[in-house]
């Protein structure tokens, strides 16, 4: 953060350039991270290949989701905390119904799990927005709501789906370097939000999250945007509800619940501000990235493995002290500037 | 009312917010080619007419008239459309978003907004810029562009000139001026009386959320607008400019420097020197953004000036927070009362929040002295404390006494008041100033910074004019005339405007 | 905002409604007061003293951790690491208590103290948000206790220590809980503490306006280090009392308490913004909670029904406590 501070005032390229890197300078961050994790990883392990980044993608997909649906919600201005128990809800729905079926059952049986996240983050959003009772405390209690539908749905860990369903995920259609894992991802997440950044809907939506008076007055209808980015939200956690099921090839209706704090770690990492307004949804995903090759470094390295939770929790108290600087430096560019000028 | 060239009619609209009534019955009734003033005391509802009459927020009863069909807006959106845009007090533009995008948002065309951003003198406004970014009188400007780019029929202005230069203002007025000309209409609201004298054509005034009356600028004085706005009860109280001076009494200013400033710099602020000496008001004179704002955010302890020293009662001291200021005797009262006051607490636990912030105090209160000390402090500011369980429901002439009176209550040496009567009607004012005056006669200092110059002889002994983050010119009171003050306030020295003239 | 406009009501309810802002703990009464009449209408003879001390002492626990959470949601904060102190705590008293009850006891609360004084140092000093910082030390404590619970197995189960046991499920006189005691106790502090001290009124004023507290010569940061630590503090205390309870320790024993401890400030009417409030609603919305548990239990739903019932009526508390407290929020 600081170095993209600095270079925005030394350097005298167009501002264009200076402004984008000082307002991405977040994501561009965790970009950094990323690499360099990566890097080191391939230095302790000299091997790392195809079936290890297949790993890293299988392992990391539901996490990615997890915080792509938090990431739509808390720039809306909201925050979820019952994405885990929806995840759960579409997990156990995808192992209870697709066992014994054909593929084409089961990609029909995902679009109605879809359909179905929609509708649940759109009940979310639609109690806090008609009760006007606090996001948090209302997803919340949801959270326990969700968790309950789970376990009617399937009571113990279980179920399945067909294996061509699997290679969704764990295979690779065009290089061993790129599993379908990745590319899925990455169709899901341009086919749902870049048609949204380009159009006023998604104007609304950061509008929304950053000052609902102020979008109010500008036009946009603030009720309908907020149920809209727990809809959205809703989406992202069936998604990652399935990514569950292609990686761990069971139903369980306890799994999903670590991925309600950990999607909010992976956001806050990815630069997304809980203040609601700010941030994308590359960052997120990449910081689950992050937060899945962390832990499998350690057992690389020969640390304990449980230690991984403490080393996220850290993490993630640290990046966000660190960044807590950067708003600071900000001011003190700003004030110079003035006082130059 | 039956004038055929009505173009806007309401009658009784009312608004509350749970217990607290805003409006009460609010009438207005806007010819076509008009300029229309809403005045009224703080909390007398017009804010919250202008929010009904843009469809900001849905009124509790009452109709609105457009062109003598009934109306209903439910978003500020559906008013545009209908052809009546307003510009709100509190910035309405989205933070977190470009310019463009905010023009976006609203649909605005860039060749419909283009010709509005030259006429304001906005054409060098970066549009990929973030609206945070950007100082606040721009923002009002580029609300102002974005309102007209829809060509309304009527145009709503509400404050928007309080916290602009003069010279912004001016641009603001050209535009009413044209949209009146071209057979269009606009409500301008401002607590500045000669604001309103030079532009208005009829003023509708309000008191308690109730329309009391409608008066023609043309043939009635400036008495007559402010006794509809005090209301019968207080017509009596002579208001006229000079009243304060006249009854205060008089100062005894001692030789003993209360505070000394030598060579300060932060912020805008280059090299400042002043003396404030014991029994003294020393007003402060300034256009927006000379360095007054950082003076006071030093001299309150909130920031550590870059270079200075500051001397109390011939001490210097270092401040490294406010607590260090305030126990040092030099407390302050901001301009922003938003800044001040714990808005869902009572009005006792605001005035005693200082009492109660000092670690030996973090134990049992003292209920009874807290409480004789804090009703000293109500009475001598004549605080009306009948909303007192919360703070947000004062009006917000007596919200900025509480902010007053919580010092009273605490005691201190030296006062600092920033711009203490901003949007403040004229009885709180006058009340304010002649707190400031006592004070200063028991042996108190004040230092003030207000943004209205005439405001300098009725309260001050002595004022300092800065220009570019330094002190150019020390006048008594006796010579501070308004124009002597605007002239060196933009940086014209003596010698130039003595050539000049 | 149009979402926020009311319509007109009838001049009866608008009576009621003026009557209840004021006193919105009547409203949390008689929803107690109906949860109570329902088991005693749906299962004859349950009500009776001792159904009330046992209804108590399972209360106490989500009483005790929930005066921690009010302090902290009082200055606009969350602790979301209140479960997982309660576990640590639990686990490390149970895991010590070989060397004698005290030190167990002063190291399960040690366990608080310093976890409440980092989530303090983060929040008050380098200003993370409580969230952010609560969720971080949540994540942090609860994998430290998994590796120290593997590293001290192999000494044998844990077990609750003696005065513990007594403190959890004790009784005085045979039917006042030990617990309850205490809790009353702590519960007394808390409520007199937030009126009548210097530093009560400073939790308020931190959680309504930071700004005008700064500028009053507050040292916020002072305010919010030391209410984290109070709060880490209770939560150990909560930890042991439900250890002495149910008279074990797991490594998930504290995470049913985490969204009961938020509920309970939230349906006891303290603004989750801070600045408004108080530990007597809280206190009501704990019991609340419990009777509802039990009304579950005695009616035999099933566990998930017992989930999804428990969730929808927290928010259906929340939504009637913000209807009828109307603006003032």
């Amino acid at each position: 953060m600081k170095a993209a501070a600095r270079v925005s005032r030394r350097i005298p390229v167009g501002p264009g350039i200076a402004r984008f890197v000082r307002r991405n300078a977040w994501t561009l961050g965790i970009y950094g991270l990323f690499v360099a994790v990566m890097i080191f990883t391939i230095s302790i392990h000299p091997n790392y290949g195809p079936y290890e980044i297949e790993s890293l993608v299988v392992g990391a997909l539901p996490l990615a989701f997890a915080a792509a649906a938090q990431a739509c919600v808390v720039i809306g201005g909201g925050i979820d905390l019952s994405i885990g128990a929806m995840m759960a809800v579409a997990n156990v729905l995808a192992a209870r119904y697709m066992l014994h079926h054909d593929f084409q059952t089961a990609v029909l049986i995902s679009l109605l799990i879809l359909v179905g996240g929609i509708l649940a983050g759109s009940l979310n959003g639609l109690i806090a927005v008609r009760t006007r009772v606090p996001d948090i405390v209302v997803t919340l209690a949801m959270s326990f709501v969700w968790g309950g539908v789970a376990l009617l749905i399937l009571a113990k860990p279980g179920g399945g789906a067909p294996d061509a369903f699997m290679a969704l995920s764990s295979g690779n259609l065009f290089s061993p370097w790129v599993p379908n894992g990745l590319l899925l991802l990455i169709v899901v997440v341009s086919l749902v939000w870049v048609p949204l950044r380009l159009g006023r809907l998604g104007l609304a939506h950061y509008a929304v999250g950053s000052d609902r008076t102020a979008a109010f007055r500008r036009g946009v209808r603030v009720g309908p945007t907020r149920v809209f980015s727990y809809a959205l939200g809703g989406f992202f956690a069936a998604c990652g509800g399935l990514a569950l099921m292609m990686s761990t090839g069971i139903g369980s209706p306890l799994a999903g619940t670590i991925y309600t704090l950990s999607g909010i770690s992976a956001i806050v990492l990815g630069g997304v501000s809980l203040a609601g307004g700010r941030g994308g949804i590359t960052g997120p995903i990449v910081a689950a990235f992050v937060l899945t090759l962390v832990p499998a470094d350690l057992i690389l390295t020969g640390t304990d493995p449980n230690l991984g939770q403490v080393i996220q929790g850290v993490l993630l108290v640290l990046v966000v002290m660190a960044g807590g600087l950067a708003p600071l430096l900000r001011a003190r560019a700003i004030q110079r500037r003035v006082q130059a000028g | 009312m039956s004038d055929a060239n009505v173009l806007l009619e309401t009658r009784g609209l009312s608004k509350n917010y749970g217990a607290v009534v805003a409006l009460r019955s609010g009438a207005l009734s806007v010819r076509a080619g008009e300029i229309h003033a809403l005045m009224g005391a703080n909390g007398a509802g017009k804010s919250t007419l202008v929010k009904v009459l843009t469809g900001d927020v849905t009124p509790n009863a009452g109709v609105i008239l457009l062109d003598g069909h009934e109306v209903r807006f439910a978003s500020p959106a559906s008013a545009r459309k209908a052809g009546l845009a307003s510009v709100y007090q509190d910035v309405s533009l989205v933070p977190l978003l470009t310019v463009a995008q905010n023009l976006r948002l609203t649909g605005t065309a860039m060749p419909a907004i283009r010709p509005w951003l030259e006429e304001l003198g906005l054409e060098d406004v970066d549009l990929t810029e973030y609206v945070r970014d950007l100082p606040a009188p721009t923002l009002h400007l580029l609300d102002l562009a974005q309102a007209l780019a829809a060509l309304p029929r009527l145009l709503i202005l509400d404050e928007v000139t309080a916290t602009m230069p003069a010279d912004l203002s001016e641009r603001v007025f050209r535009v009413a001026r044209r949209w009146r000309s071209e057979g269009r209409s606009v409500v301008l609201i401002s607590h500045r009386m000669t604001e309103v004298k030079a532009l208005c054509d009829r003023a509708t005034v309000l008191r308690d959320g109730t329309t009391v009356g409608v008066v023609d600028m043309a043939s009635s004085g400036q008495e007559e607008i402010v006794s509809l706005m005090l209301g019968p009860a207080a017509a009596s109280v002579v208001v006229s400019e000079g009243a304060v001076a006249d009854t205060a009494p008089a100062p005894r200013v001692e030789q003993t420097a209360a505070l000394e400033v030598r060579g300060l710099r932060s912020g805008v602020l280059q090299d400042i020197s002043f003396t404030l000496r014991r029994g003294e008001v020393l007003g402060i004179v300034a256009l927006e953004g000379q360095g007054q704002a950082d003076l006071f955010e030093c001299l309150s302890g909130n920031r550590r000036p870059d270079a200075g020293e500051i001397l109390v009662q011939g001490k210097t001291r270092r401040f490294r927070h406010p607590h260090d200021a305030i126990g040092a005797g030099l407390v302050l009262v901001p301009a922003d009362r938003a800044l001040a006051l714990l808005r869902q607490r009572s009005v006792l636990e605001n005035i005693a929040l200082p009492m109660v912030n000092r670690l030996s105090r973090w134990g049992l209160i003292n209920s009874g002295a807290e409480r004789r000390r804090v009703r000293t402090a109500i009475n001598r500011l004549d605080i009306d404390t009948r909303a007192g369980s919360r703070v947000m429901r004062l009006s917000g002439g007596n919200q900025q006494k509480v902010t007053i009176a919580r010092w009273l209550a605490t005691g201190f040496l030296t006062l600092l008041c920033f711009d203490p009567t901003r949007g403040i009607d004229i009885r709180t004012k006058e009340q304010i100033y002649r707190v400031l005056r006592e004070l200063a006669a028991s042996g108190s200092a004040v230092l003030f910074f207000t943004s209205e110059m005439p405001e300098i002889q009725l309260a001050a002994d002595r004022a300092l004019v800065m220009f570019a983050g330094r002190v150019v010119a020390e006048l008594s009171a006796h010579d501070a005339t308004e124009a002597a003050l605007l002239r060196a306030a933009h940086g014209l020295s003596r010698a130039a405007a003595a050539e000049a003239s | 905002m149009s979402a926020r406009a009311t319509g007109m009501r009838s001049g009866r309810w608008t009576v009621l409604q003026g009557q209840l802002r004021d006193r919105p703990s009547l409203v949390l009464v008689g929803v107690l007061l109906l949860l109570v009449l329902v088991i005693g209408v749906t299962r004859p003879g349950t009500v009776g003293p001792t159904w009330v001390a046992n209804t108590i002492l399972f209360a106490a626990p989500l009483g005790i951790v929930a005066a921690g959470q009010t302090l902290v949601m009082l200055t606009a904060g969350i602790d979301l690491s209140v479960a997982a102190v309660m576990t640590a705590a639990a686990y490390v008293a149970a895991s010590q208590s070989y060397f004698g009850s005290i030190r167990a006891v002063i190291l399960a609360l040690a366990v608080g103290l310093v976890v409440g004084l980092l989530n303090g140092i983060g929040v008050a000093i380098f200003r993370v948000q409580p969230l952010i910082m609560t969720l971080g030390m949540g994540l942090v404590v609860s994998g430290v206790l998994l590796v120290y619970s593997l590293k001290v197995s192999p000494e044998g189960p844990p077990n609750v220590p003696d005065i513990v046991r007594t403190l959890g499920s004790g009784k005085v006189l045979g039917f006042v809980p030990n617990s309850a005691l205490l809790w009353g106790a702590i519960a007394t502090i808390v409520i007199v503490g937030l009126r009548q001290t210097g530093y009560g009124r400073l939790i308020y004023a931190i959680g309504d306006n930071p700004v005008a507290c700064r500028l009053a010569g507050v040292r916020g940061w002072l305010v919010q280090l030391v209410t984290y630590v109070i709060c880490g503090f209770l939560a150990a205390v909560a930890g042991l009392v439900l250890t002495g309870a149910i008279n074990g320790a797991d490594l998930s024993l504290g995470d049913v308490s985490l969204l009961p401890s938020v509920a309970a400030v939230v349906i006891g009417g303290t603004s989750i913004y801070g600045g408004n409030g108080g530990y007597a609603g809280t206190l009501v919305g704990a019991l609340i909670l419990t009777v509802l548990s039990s009304l579950f239990t005695l009616l035999d739903a099933p566990d998930p029904l017992k989930q999804i019932l428990y969730g929808a009526i927290v928010v259906l508390l929340a939504a009637v406590y913000v209807r009828t407290a109307g603006d003032t929020g």
